[in-house]
């Protein structure tokens, strides 16, 4: 896989909700579990966690002809190309890999948790025990070895793949053509194409915590392209820097994603 | 199964009711999308609750928990009346043209021969016709009012699209759409399969439930054919293997039948268990029903058994005729305080048998139990338990550390009978040991007390054959498998005088095949139908791992070894018309070639039935060669009939004067309470797993990232339901059966719906039985509080799917 720019596949369609991909996940990263509780879904951990780098979302839905549906989908990291954590990551912590994918070095990461705010898909957690925030790096070190990431390996029904992105785009496509009606694919069309991509059987918005345009904030390109090369100039572009935050984003709670909130779906 | 799980692939439909495929077969799941995506086959779940696997499904269809055999009784007369049975099939390799005995009959929901103060039936008249020759006379226009196929139609004539949708409470177009698409596979060139499992077992007429399925692919011609079958979905690795090995009370290795009293000869059970025929086709393999049974007794008892002594026979255990040795009985009896000790190896009764209560306090009279696991569990502790005081109970308790799973060499056999041989991955900690080690060091002391003492009836312990070890002393576990395959005793000289060959077997060698099994001794054997999984030099045919696919139909016959003799279909000759040509050319499982079978191994070296000198029947283990439609074998009926489950909601079955099944035990102890249609018990209940738990989660609940993702007891309701009683979604509450109770946290649903039953709104519920007290701290305890003692009477596996609850907030 090396030298290839890859996009991973996720066809809700043939997701059985199974969550061997969550499970395989922790075991890779060796990411600990947390004590929950059940919040009356089977979704849990109820959201992402900086231990919790993907989980299936559960939802019920009753669609337009009055049928139920019990929609599955994997959550994580999209792996941007215009990807904003990397835009506002102000000690390059974040940065694109050659794969395409966004990685992490936890070394560098102080905890300024600019791209927890930034991120359109709330993706990046935080852990204050370590003052660093986590996500998914698409098994960087496994990629590297030519092996797939731990989520993929670990699927029975291929609802995940990996390969080069024009291959996995093709398969996307015609997945979604051979299902019909609603079904379309997601994540090519913005922020640069993610290379994580959907195939979603029913309409993006009807998703749970899925952005139906997600975008980079606009807050965020003019300060990151504009401002801060000339901020980084100036003297008291640092002031500047916190004073504009304060004013795109407002106060911000500490502790974001400890592990154990209570909520989910249903 | 009678197939195998790669081929759910082959299927143009897959009807999955009685099991929760995706959940719980998440791996062999790829399997039947594969069908959907490659095939276009159609995918249907019915089943009380919308689960993971109906979101997979083309649809999903709600059936009331226990009335399976009202929903496949309107299909079998949906299929008769509309004329869509695979008719050569029908005509030639079932008994649907055979003529009934003129005493059976069936009147009001009980069948001829009934003995109504011992609840059993008399079968004398659940035979069929049969001539001066004793050969069963037929009528192949099945139009005879007599015959099995008449006798079938009329039976299940009241099975009506009204009756059956007011019994099951499935809307009749829901009806009507499965019967349909289903029926649409009794076409030559089209394969309907089964996949059930515990949805259908856990019945008092789970038997039946199966039975009536199996009449079903019989009518559309859809076993022994590639996509079809009847498929259990095995819930654990090695659950085939344990059953092909006797886990069951009433069998021996290879489903021989266990020895009763009056059966104190051998002579007297070869007679009654070696069929004989008089059908000139049939090629009645249970006619060597001696030589499995003598190469049994040779691998038990080794030179002792001699022909002397019946081969040791009378060392064997018998049950007492007519009684039973079920878990249920076993608690039963161990609640009345018959039973002084028990082994408990790999299993978890304090959460997993029916009526926790009673089994709780039936541990407690016990002066000791031995535990073998890998972790702590609610059985091993129970002295300590939730309202036991341990100062009071006298229980002498042993944790005997076992070695798990991938700790341990030998074969697992998977549902498609493919027994696989694995290599362990590791050494099992600390003092822990394989189940074979533990079990030999208990045998060894048991033998040596035996040889110094004495005692009653020393022979069976000290005859034993008893040499599984390797050099230093260890269970050799290759060893063993090879005792059971089995081996020549002595040199075996095969003559066929027809071909001219002579073949030279010496001592020692492996069993090639069963078909070299003896009677007399000559012969050993610990499981016949296991025998061919090494060839005669030794190499280990369960180890192979070729991936070469000949007929490209998934068979994979180089990959591990599938008994019987690596068939991957059985029954497979039922695929090809009178002349071996195959129903579906497109789907060439086997074809005859003139002079021999090509494909899959076939079910006999016979030409085709076309050939009435040679030609043999596929239904091979059946007396008549071809397939029971109607059938002496269970205790119930030999037609399937609706009965309702032992608790539910109504006073009356809507479809005769029999309201359950006639022929269950129902115990007598004061903990065995029944609350039928009784108003402070509405609502319908039934247990399930969850994927991410293992039965009662005794391994998986230790997991932390799995008890993460299902950390305590839930129980799910229906939004309506939750409604009416004021219960919101994640509150705690506590389910209440008239045997006990469990707290538990309330998961409102869209995904139960409120039944119309009779003309009235029914509610079922259902929670997953994976917790207990031991751990995690809070999870919750058992599901099988509210659960019922009773079930099957052919199998015994309890009724855990359909008992009646109540629901209030704490």
């Amino acid at each position: 896989m090396n030298g290839l720019e890859l996009v991973k596949l996720i066809d809700i369609s043939r997701c059985t909700a199974c969550r061997g991909c969550q499970v395989a996940c922790k075991q890779w990263n060796e990411l600990p579990a947390s004590k929950t509780r059940n919040t009356g879904s089977y979704q849990n951990p109820p959201d992402l966690q900086w231990n919790t780098w993907t989980l299936i979302r559960f939802q019920e839905y009753v669609d337009q002809k009055g049928t139920l549906k019990w929609l599955f989908r994997k959550d994580g990291c999209m792996h941007c190309t215009d990807a904003a954590c990397v835009k506002v990551c102000p000690t390059e912590a974040l940065y694109h890999t050659d794969f395409g994918s966004v990685g992490i070095n936890y070394d560098r990461c102080i905890g300024c948790k600019e791209c927890i705010t930034a991120c359109p898909f709330g993706v990046p957690k935080f852990n204050s025990a370590t003052n660093k925030i986590y996500k998914c790096d698409l098994c960087q070190t496994r990629l590297r070895a030519n092996q797939p990431p731990a989520c993929v390996l670990s699927c029975p029904t291929g609802a995940l793949q990996i390969g080069a992105k024009d291959a996995m785009l093709k398969k996307a496509y015609q997945r979604a053509k051979e299902l019909g009606g609603d079904a379309a694919v997601y994540g090519d069309k913005f922020v640069g194409g993610t290379h994580v991509i959907y195939v979603l059987p029913e309409k993006a918005a009807v998703y749970d915590k899925l952005p139906e345009k997600p975008a980079v904030p606009l807050s965020i390109i003019a300060w990151k392209d504009v401002l801060k090369p000339m901020g980084l100039i100036a003297t008291g572009g640092v002031v500047a820097g916190v004073f504009l935050h304060y004013i795109t984003h407002g106060p911000k709670n500490p502790d974001e994603g400890n592990g154990n909130e209570k909520g989910g779906e249903i | 199964m009678t197939n195998h799980y790669i081929d759910l692939k082959n299927s143009d439909c897959i009807l999955i009711m009685g099991s929760n495929a995706a959940e719980h077969h998440p791996i062999a799941f790829k399997w039947i999308l594969r069908a959907k995506e490659e095939r276009n086959a159609r995918i249907v779940h019915v089943d009380p609750r919308y689960t993971r696997t109906s979101a997979r499904c083309d649809y999903h269809v709600p059936l009331r928990s226990g009335t399976d055999i009202a929903f496949l009784g309107g299909m079998i007369k949906y299929i008769i009346e509309n004329n869509l049975i695979q008719e050569e099939y029908v005509k030639h390799y079932t008994n649907a043209a055979m003529l009934v005995n003129p005493t059976y009959e069936f009147k009001d929901g009980l069948f001829s021969g009934f003995d109504k103060e011992k609840g059993q039936y008399n079968k004398d008249s659940w035979t069929l016709e049969k001539d001066e020759k004793g050969i069963p006379v037929q009528d192949l226009t099945l139009e005879n009012p007599r015959c099995v196929y008449q006798m079938l139609k009329q039976h299940y004539s009241r099975y009506t699209l009204d009756k059956v949708s007011s019994v099951t409470g499935v809307s009749k177009e829901n009806l009507l759409k499965v019967y349909n698409e289903y029926a649409a596979t009794g076409a030559r060139d089209k394969a309907g399969t089964i996949c059930y499992a515990l949805g259908w077992t856990h019945h008092t007429v789970g038997s039946q439930n199966i039975r009536t399925m199996s009449i079903i692919q019989l009518l559309l011609g859809n076993i022994g054919i590639c996509g079809g079958g009847v498929n259990a979905l095995r819930g654990e690795p090695n659950v085939q293997g344990s059953t092909d090995m006797c886990i069951l009370y009433n069998l021996l290795p290879g489903y021989l039948k266990m020895p009763s009293g009056s059966l104190d000869t051998l002579a007297k059970y070869m007679e009654k268990y070696t069929t004989k025929t008089s059908a000139p086709q049939s090629a009645n393999w249970y006619q060597n029903y001696p030589k499995y049974t003598v190469s049994f007794l040779k691998s038990f008892f080794g030179d002792k058994a001699v022909p002397e002594n019946d081969f040791g026979y009378s060392w064997l255990p018998k049950i007492d005729d007519g009684k039973h040795y079920s878990l249920m009985h076993l608690f039963d009896k161990m609640y009345e305080g018959g039973i002084k000790g028990m082994f408990a190896y790999g299993t978890n009764p304090a959460c997993s048998a029916p009526n926790t209560t009673k089994t709780r306090k039936a541990l407690e009279k016990l002066n000791w139990l031995v535990c073998v696991n890998i972790f702590d569990n609610e059985t091993s502790s129970f002295w300590k338990g939730p309202g036991v005081d341990p100062h009071k109970n006298e229980t002498e308790v042993f944790l005997l550390p076992a070695a798990a799973s991938p700790e341990k060499e030998g074969s697992q056999s998977n549902s498609g009978r493919w027994i696989q041989w694995k290599n362990k991955a590791g050494n099992p900690p600390e003092d822990a040991m394989s189940d074979g080690d533990i079990t030999m060091r208990i045998m060894d002391a048991v033998r040596e007390l035996y040889a110094k003492e004495g005692g009653v009836f020393p022979e069976p312990i000290l005859n034993l054959k008893w040499d599984y070890r390797d050099p230093k002393g260890k269970f050799d576990v290759l060893k063993t498998s090879k005792q059971i395959n089995g081996y020549f005793v002595k040199e075996v000289v095969i003559e066929d005088a027809a071909k001219g060959t002579k073949e030279i077997n010496p001592k020692g060698d492996l069993v090639p095949t069963f078909g070299k099994l003896m009677a007399d001794g000559s012969t050993s054997c610990g499981c016949w139908v296991m025998s061919g999984s090494f060839d005669q030099k030794g190499e280990n045919k369960m180890a192979k791992r070729g991936k070469a696919d000949p007929t490209g139909l998934g068979l994979y016959p180089d990959w591990s070894y599938a008994w019987p003799l690596n068939r991957r279909i059985i029954y497979n000759r039922a695929s090809c018309d009178l002349t071996g040509k195959p129903f579906n050319p497109k789907m060439k499982l086997l074809e005859w070639t003139g002079d021999k079978w090509v494909g899959d191994v076939a079910d006999g070296p016979w030409p085709p039935v076309a050939d009435l000198e040679k030609g043999k029947l596929p239904f091979i283990m059946k007396p008549d060669g071809v397939a029971s439609i109607f059938g002496a074998g269970m205790v119930e009926g030999p037609f399937p009939e609706h009965y309702e489950p032992l608790e539910g909601p109504l006073t009356q079955n809507p479809l005769s004067g029999q309201l359950v099944n006639p022929t269950i035990t129902i115990f007598k102890s004061d903990l065995d309470k029944v609350a039928n249609a009784d108003q402070k018990y509405p609502f319908v209940c039934t247990s399930y797993s969850a994927t991410e738990h293992w039965c009662t989660g005794a391994l998986t609940r230790w997991q932390p990232w799995l008890s993460e993702m299902q950390p305590e007891a839930y129980v799910e309701v229906g939004e309506k339901l939750a409604g009416q009683l004021g219960i919101k979604n994640g509150e705690r509450v506590n389910v209440t059966s008239i045997r006990g109770s469990v707290k538990c946290v309330a998961m409102v649903t869209k995904r139960f719906q409120p039944f119309i039953v009779e003309g009235k709104v029914v509610h079922q519920v259902g929670l997953p039985f994976n917790y207990g007290w031991l751990y995690p701290e809070d999870s919750g305890d058992s599901a099988n509080f509210l659960t019922i003692a009773v079930g099957c009477p052919n199998t015994f596996c309890p009724e855990y799917k359909a008992f009646m609850v109540n629901i209030a907030k704490i």
